[in-house]
């Protein structure tokens, strides 16, 4: 259980960051001086526009009107009676495009027009974020230029293909280890490039302040739809954590609450539970790194929790005890791909099947008692793992 | 006298200390030592390819310093480390580690000087006190887009020289030397009266001089590191960067002719 108890920290969590971007120790600004004026002024607007009823507005009727939202909260009733627990499923598989991807994009799209930009910049690992990104680009009449390893290129052959016919550019990178780590490098350097035209609509809680904070507020609509749908307060919130944008967005809805938040990583690149402080891609956080302090390689089967880092927010969230975080298995993921796809007729994502790993591994032990009830944000869908998945599940 | 500081990543090869050694002889006023980060933020194609070349071979930021000190009798001019902000923050105090820690390990080896370009001056204090308790220059960097505020501070909080990026990209070779190098140089030179050396994308002995007829001098890196990359040895690069100061140093005797010119229209700029 925690360290803290969840009553002493109610209010002064997963609010706003300090002045400098910092969650605790975590966080800030370490870009070159080049983006510095352009990650000020994305706070200045940011700021702004979430002030602007007119702008929650717009970013209402996007979510009803053209993302599906709100998503359903399915009961997965056959594995509650085979588990011994209630589980609850937040069916963010069920949004536009397949993923809680684009409840950040549309927000960080509207931002990007009303700064007058004309150019969205992503990268994309599982290639969802990249879809989302092309998507509403193509909604909005911009460009958007996708950067993603060429690894990940091969094991998401369909998401390539979805952006492109989304009229998207995808780039591809062939440096370091070919996959979203230096996706992330080769977009913030495209960024420099273009920083008067193009937004760098980054696709997770990690990056400069303010990005950590902009787009945990933008995924904040899935806990806060999940707290209403639930009939009571869960014992247990659970989500998938790569850089953690889901899992951000879920816990904010519940972390006033007694709620007990997990956070479930690949065992291959689980920064929470392996990492140690340091710098990259803009923020101080958890880093898997290796003792000179270069940034190691990541490896899951999941192109979307493929990543040495972690959100700052994260990375406060376990070290004051607010959140727990642990790992699953590659070998544990495909299990959990097919029991649910069997027990509950839902095919989700490799990275959301890590949620569901950990209920199915945990039910019935102390930490997740018989009885128990768990909201679990299903991030998204398993269609581009098909090729992934049909090499691997008999 | 114009500065000329030309960039040589550490341990690109296993006789790297003989191209820093070229570099000197062939009259660099200061050498760049790039410490290979695995994520360089800011580095175009060429010093990637660079860097990684040098962490394959297991360079380590120990093994450069070890080499730097095991070669101090041979090196005359100041060394200035260049490298990311993850290896400098690096680990806690209580282990040894911290920029505290990072900045007197420098020393020790012979280094006067520290760029982190993910580190902007927002976030330098801490690294700001740590390279001045050790006796190093802390180098800011200002881009182009550096709105005048900060500028100012980039300008006050510098040390030893403000790094102008000349261009709103990586590193790499440019067939143009940016047309914001000029302007940005200047407006650094209204703030401060640290020289102003001029780096990004410098890739001809011409461009440097253009440069330097605003900046008081530059910082060559890619145009370099392409060459050791297709195999140059150090006598092509004493060469290489011989070009480059012989073609800074007609700027210098340009400059009376300048400064006359300058003094009859009463152009005080």
């Amino acid at each position: 259980m925690n360290a803290t108890a969840p009553g002493a920290v109610i209010g002064s969590v997963m609010g706003e960051p300090s002045a400098t971007g910092r969650f605790g120790q975590f966080g800030g600004r370490y870009v070159p001086e080049s983006l510095v004026p352009a990650c000020a002024a994305l706070e200045a607007a940011f700021r702004d526009a979430w002030a602007d009823p007119a702008f929650h507005e717009r970013l209402a009727r996007l979510r009803s009107e053209f993302a599906g939202r709100p998503t359903a909260l399915t009961p997965a009733l056959n594995l509650s009676a085979q588990l011994g627990v209630t589980l609850l499923l937040k069916r963010e598989d069920l949004a536009h495009t397949g993923s809680h991807k684009i409840n950040n994009v549309l927000g960080q799209a509207l931002l990007a027009q009303r700064m007058g930009k004309t150019h969205l910049i992503a990268e994309t690992g599982a290639g969802q974020h990249g879809v989302a990104t092309a998507t509403a680009a193509a909604l909005f009449g911009m460009r958007a230029t996708v950067y993603m390893g060429e690894r990940d290129i091969a094991r998401q052959q369909l998401n390539v293909f979805r952006m492109e016919l989304l009229g998207a550019e995808v780039i591809p990178v062939t440096s370091g280890s070919r996959t979203l780590k230096d996706a992330t490098n080769e977009a913030m350097r495209a960024w420099v490039a273009a920083v008067d035209e193009a937004h760098f609509c980054l696709g997770s809680v990690g990056g400069p302040h303010p990005y950590p904070w902009l787009v945990r507020e933008l995924q904040r609509v899935i806990g806060e739809e999940a707290r209403a749908q639930v009939p009571a307060t869960p014992d247990v919130v659970v989500a998938c954590v790569g850089g953690g944008s889901n899992a951000a967005g879920t816990f904010a809805g519940f972390v006033d609450t007694p709620a007990r938040l997990i956070g479930v990583e690949a065992a291959g690149g689980a920064a929470m539970t392996d990492g140690r402080p340091g710098v990259v891609h803009g923020y101080r956080s958890l880093v898997l790194q290796d003792d000179d302090g270069q940034v190691l390689e990541a490896e899951s089967i999941a192109a979307g929790l493929d990543y040495p880092g972690v959100g700052p927010e994260h990375a406060h969230l376990g070290t004051t005890g607010r959140a727990e975080y642990r790992t699953v298995t590659d070998g544990e993921v495909l299990d959990a791909v097919r029991r649910l796809a069997r027990s509950e007729g839902i095919i989700c994502a490799l990275e959301s099947a890590h949620a569901v790993a950990w209920v199915l591994r945990a039910a019935g032990t102390p930490d997740l008692p018989t009885g128990s009830t768990v909201l679990l944000t299903l991030s998204g869908r398993g269609d581009k793992d098909m090729a992934t998945l049909a090499g691997e599940v008999r | 006298m114009k500065r000329l500081n030309p960039y040589l990543t550490g341990g690109i090869t296993p006789d790297w200390i003989d191209y820093l050694i070229a570099f000197q002889e062939a009259g660099a006023d200061a050498v760049e030592i790039g410490l290979p980060f695995s994520d360089p933020m800011l580095d175009g194609a060429t010093i990637q390819q660079a860097s990684d070349q040098a962490l394959r071979r297991g360079v380590t930021v120990a093994s450069i310093l070890a080499d730097l000190t095991a070669a101090r009798d041979r090196i005359r001019i100041p060394l200035i480390a260049m490298t990311y902000a993850n290896l400098v923050f690096r680990g806690a105090p209580a282990h040894g580690g911290g920029p505290e820690a990072f900045c007197r390990r420098l020393a020790d080896a012979g280094v006067s000087g520290l760029i982190v370009p993910d580190v902007p001056v927002d976030e330098a204090d801490r690294l700001d006190e740590a390279a001045a308790a050790a006796g190093i220059d802390l180098v800011l960097l200002a881009a182009p887009v550096t709105p005048a505020d900060r500028l100012a501070e980039i300008g006050r909080r510098s040390r030893g020289f403000v790094y102008a990026v000349s261009v709103m990209d990586t590193t790499g070779e440019r067939a143009l030397l940016a047309e914001t190098a000029a302007p940005l140089a200047r407006r650094i030179k209204e703030v401060t009266d640290l020289p102003v050396l001029i780096g990004f994308g410098i890739s001809t002995p011409a461009q440097a001089a253009a440069a330097a007829r605003t900046g008081d001098g530059v910082v060559i890196g890619a145009a370099l590191m392409r060459r050791v990359l297709d195999g140059a040895s150090p006598d092509d690069l004493r060469a290489e960067v011989a070009a480059f100061r012989t073609a800074l140093d007609q700027v210098d005797q340009e400059m009376p002719v300048a400064r006359a010119h300058a003094e009859i229209s009463g152009d005080r700029r």
